[in-house]
């Protein structure tokens, strides 16, 4: 059973669900820069065809636990899964917009060869890039509404253009998760708004989508379920059960009066 | 012949040479410092390959007018003049340009250079530049030094010394903290400039020494030397220094005990050596520490792991936890705890559960305890015995449940 | 163009052109990746690197010498990535660590050892000696088809034209994954892709072109080509493909004008011997990017381009 080796691996047994059931699963993730423990010990599981977000104050290891999820950087112990395979077996139902601000925007490429990079796997070293691989990238501009800007440099975008672009490249995958790090930062309404539209045809459509989310006040609104870090996970479930005051003091602390009053406000 | 070396017996000349490289030594290590600092390393390269052009249009100037080409002091003004051109023309490429600072460095330090070479093969085919020996500035060459040179470089080194001592204190602040730098009231770019023009001096007094191509070593190797071993800037400033010091002191004075071993590369050598050291074994910083640390983090993370498996009465699976539990005398080879294993477990599951608490409550003296929660510190160490105590009184389920 | 062109500046000047070319194609992508200076510190390397490889070998014999090469670079760049990971230390400065000191390593080495026999010294590794590697067998453009003529072309000229094509092949043939990896890491790696892998060898490509273009024209046309004809293209367009074509353009024209101006301009200005032709096509790059900063259409990027409304 898949789920044993699993265990055997994190060193950590507990009474968690089978991760094979789950989109994506991570047991006993801790992750170090050289010192203490950024993230220490977190078990999760978002299950297919549900919206997370992962909430936690600044420094709290959100944007961490994403990339360690993802093998970018090094974890000091745990495992993940996908659909109940190692990563490196599941790339092709995996995709992964990085913050923005990550980017040197001035790169020399234009918005639709920036999609066609979603393509990547499809197309390989050497392959053409024929009329349908181009009209895949263009539909999903079109899907997040950048379709005219298909020719442009992507330099002259604004944050909120950018943003769609990355979403429309990680829509090209094709993937069953779509992991994105802070996708509303620095993004206008309008572009929010097309975002979170986007995301909710992924889910509904059975993809599973997992964000590091900032805005306590839009939880509810965008999102299904929600797991809350700070350093360790604090809570984790459906948002009516686990996006609680209690936990929510656990997580920010002092700053909860501000962040009870803006979820009551959202 | 070494010892001789060492202790400045080998003439007068030598001497001074060493005293010279060790004044610049420590000039070069502290001007370093400020450009390590702000992250501007490399522009030190640009400006020293920058000053070939000038030495060359030096000394057609000087043969034009009747004089001597070789003239240190006119090649060293030449040099400045254009290293100070390419200084400008790096800063205009990134402020002007889309180019970034490293692509205008490369650029400039090559193009300037490559004008110099051209420069050094016009004078080659002159007659008075046969024996011109400006070659020698590439790699410096103390061999068969005038003494008037020996006297410039000596009195050069002391100089650009006494003003980095000058400037240091507003220097170190900008370099540290350029937004508080602001709020004192410190001009940041003519700072800057100052911290450049050191080290176009540094450049300059080092050509005949070290040569244009190494002298960016002496500006580099120390201030990275000097960060392994401290954290403060003052300690660090005056680290560079040293180190720089002692490389231009050791390089100098070795290479005067034969004729086949050039000054320069002697001095990177030493500088090296000093870093090569540091890298290996500075408590804070080195390879060893760091590699250490990173294990122990490894094993109190996967101890800590197992102990809380095995508090809920379940195996522990992982080959590497199982062997860490076992060699801490915590479980049998089998897996199965010892007493004191089962004693640590139950202690890490208390402790959860009072961190689990801790962050239930309210208030700035639990928060703040709980921004310390990084999974590995055990709260009991925190509090005193009595708060410990309360707070254990308010849990209000014992320690160690199985779910 | 008299009868002497194809036996004395023909070969030169393609072998200049062929190693400013293959310079500067993965040149484009060292600037993108804020890796310019890694041009910089492998054509320092050299040196150490057939310093030792003479004294291993005991010859002056082409292939050892860029074996030697070769690996002084990768050294280098194992080097550089291991102080700058290990101490954690910013990449400029490791930069100026490894490369000081291993050119210092080379000279002292070169100093110490007997190579006065030889011609080996620190000049010609700077300089290089593309004013000498003529064809005197050619008699004129009819030898390009005479056997017995081609059969003393220089050596250089060959060891060039194959690694030009092999590096032009290397870029066609992971031009997709080298460019994802250039602009989006991150992304990259989540596609499986072996980000450092591609890094690795870039720097690899580079060190191959700086070895090759070094035996034939010295260290500084390689420095100069690494970073100023992609530098200056940089500044005339906003695409990949376009770039790199602008950047074999600005070589190909230092390398021949520089050659040209070396050779003869000189002469035109009444003097009787020509100048280092190597440094004179570094002056050329250099001038071609001034232009550039000051005329390129795409010289202020993103930022000063203006942004559409969102």
């Amino acid at each position: 059973m898949a789920s044993l080796d699993l265990i055997a691996e994190d060193g950590v047994t507990r009474p968690a669900t089978d991760p094979a059931g789950q989109a994506l699963a991570l047991r006993g993730m801790t992750v170090s820069y050289g010192g203490a423990p950024a993230v220490f010990s977190v078990d999760a599981d978002m299950p297919p065809g549900t919206m997370t977000a992962i909430i936690g104050p600044n420094g709290a290891g959100k944007s961490t636990l994403l990339k360690a999820a993802l093998g970018l950087i090094p974890r000091v112990s745990g495992v993940v899964t996908v659909f109940g395979r190692p990563i490196p077996e599941a790339r092709d139902r995996i995709a992964y917009v990085p913050q923005r601000a990550s980017i040197d925007w001035d790169f020399p490429t234009r918005v639709i060869d920036v999609v066609m990079m979603g393509l990547y796997r499809e197309l390989g070293l050497l392959g053409r890039v024929r009329a349908r691989h181009r009209d895949a990238a263009l539909d999903c501009l079109r899907q997040v509404g950048m379709e005219d800007f298909a020719p442009r440099q992507i330099g002259q975008l604004s944050g909120g253009q950018q943003q769609r672009v990355f979403l429309a490249r990680a829509l090209a995958q094709k993937a069953d998760i779509v992991l994105l790090d802070e996708p509303f930062a620095g993004v206008d309404a309008a572009t929010e708004a097309a975002i979170v539209a986007v995301l909710k045809g992924l889910r509904d459509a059975g993809r599973t989508v997992v964000a590091v989310h900032h805005d306590l006040s839009t939880v509810a609104d965008y999102f299904d379920r929600v797991l809350i870090l700070n350093r360790r996970k604090l809570a984790e479930g459906p948002v009516a059960e686990a996006f609680t005051e209690a936990a929510l003091s656990a997580a920010y602390g002092g700053r909860l009066a501000t962040a009870a009053r803006d979820r009551n406000a959202g | 012949m070494l010892l001789d070396a060492l202790t400045l017996s080998l003439g007068y000349n030598a001497t001074l040479v060493a005293v010279g490289a060790t004044l610049l030594g420590i000039a070069a290590g502290v001007t370093g410092t400020f450009l390590y600092l702000r992250k501007r390393a490399l522009l030190s390269d640009a400006i020293s390959h920058a000053t070939l052009p000038g030495v060359g249009l030096a000394f057609l100037v000087m043969v034009a007018f009747g004089g001597d080409g070789r003239a240190l002091p006119g090649l060293l003004v030449g040099s400045a003049l254009s290293a100070a051109l390419g200084l400008i023309l790096v800063q205009a490429l990134t402020r002007h340009t889309r180019l970034s600072e490293d692509a205008a460095i490369g650029a400039v330090l090559s193009v300037f250079f490559g004008a110099g070479i051209v420069l050094l093969t016009v004078i080659q085919t002159l007659p008075s530049g046969r024996q011109a020996g400006l070659d020698t500035l590439l790699l410096g060459s103390t061999a068969g030094m005038l003494r008037g040179d020996a006297l410039l470089i000596a009195a050069g080194g002391a100089l650009v010394l006494a003003l980095v001592l000058l400037l240091r204190r507003p220097l170190l602040m900008v370099a540290f903290d350029p937004d508080y730098a602001l709020t004192r009231g410190l001009n940041l770019h003519r700072l800057d400039l100052a911290a450049m023009g050191l080290v176009l001096a540094v450049t300059v007094v080092g050509l005949k020494v070290v040569g244009l191509i190494l002298i960016v070593a002496l500006l580099i190797i120390p201030p990275v030397t000097a960060r392994f071993w401290s954290d403060r800037a003052g300690t660090v400033v005056a680290l560079a220094g040293v180190f720089g010091g002692v490389a231009g002191y050791v390089g100098a004075a070795l290479s005067a005990t034969a004729p086949a071993l050039p000054t320069g590369p002697l001095i990177v050598l030493a500088a090296f050596a000093l870093f090569v050291v540091s890298l290996a074994v500075s408590p804070s910083r080195g390879l060893l520490a760091a590699l250490l640390a990173a294990r122990a983090t490894r094993a109190r993370v996967h101890l800590r792991q197992g102990l809380v498996t095995l508090g809920q009465g379940l195996p522990v699976h992982e080959g590497y936890t199982r062997r860490l539990l076992t060699r801490a005398g915590l479980t049998r080879p089998d897996g199965v705890p010892t007493e004191a294993g089962r004693a640590a477990a139950a202690a890490a599951l208390r402790d959860e559960a009072r961190w689990r608490l801790l962050r239930r409550e309210t208030g700035t003296e639990a928060e703040a305890l709980v921004a310390r929660d990084d999974g590995l510190t055990d709260l009991a160490g925190l509090l005193t015995p009595d708060q410990l105590r309360a707070l254990d009184a308010r849990m209000a389920r014992p320690a160690g449940v199985t779910p | 163009m008299g009868a002497e062109f194809v036996p004395l500046s023909l070969t030169p000047i393609l072998i200049g052109t062929f190693a400013a070319i293959a310079c500067a194609l993965p040149g484009n992508f060292l600037i993108l990746r804020r890796q310019a200076l890694i041009g910089d510190a492998i054509s320092h390397v050299v040196l150490p690197g057939i310093v030792v490889a003479f004294l291993v070998t005991g010859t002056v014999a082409a292939l050892p010498m860029m074996l030697g090469a070769g690996a002084a670079a990768l050294v280098a760049v194992a080097g550089i990535e291991a102080v700058r990971r290990l101490g954690r230390i910013e990449p400029g400065a490791a930069m100026g660590v490894v490369f000081t000191a291993m050119f210092a390593g080379g000279v002292l080495l070169l100093e110490r050892s007997d190579t006065s026999s030889v011609h080996l010294d620190v000049e010609h590794a700077l300089m290089g000696n593309l004013e000498s590697l003529i064809w005197l067998d050619a008699t004129g453009w009819g030898s390009l088809l005479d056997p017995a003529a081609l059969a003393y072309l220089p050596p250089e000229l060959g060891r060039i034209a194959v690694t030009l094509a092999v590096i032009v092949v290397l870029l066609a043939v992971f031009w997709r994954p080298l460019a994802l990896a250039t602009f989006d890491e991150g992304f990259a790696r989540t596609l499986g892709l072996p980000v450092s892998l591609i890094g690795l060898g870039l720097v690899a490509v580079a060190a191959l072109a700086a070895v090759a273009a070094f035996d034939a024209v010295g260290s500084i046309i390689v420095i100069a080509m690494f970073i100023c004809p992609p530098a200056a293209a940089r500044l005339m367009t906003d695409r990949l493909g376009v770039q790199v074509a602008w950047s074999v353009v600005f070589a190909t024209l230092s390398a021949v004008l520089g050659y040209v101006l070396a050779g003869y301009g000189p002469l035109w200005l009444g003097m009787q011997d020509a100048v280092s032709a190597a440094g004179m096509i570094a002056a050329v790059s250099g001038l071609i990017l001034a232009v550039a900063a000051v005329a390129g259409p795409r010289r202020h990027g993103a930022a000063g381009a203006g942004r559409a409304q969102s």
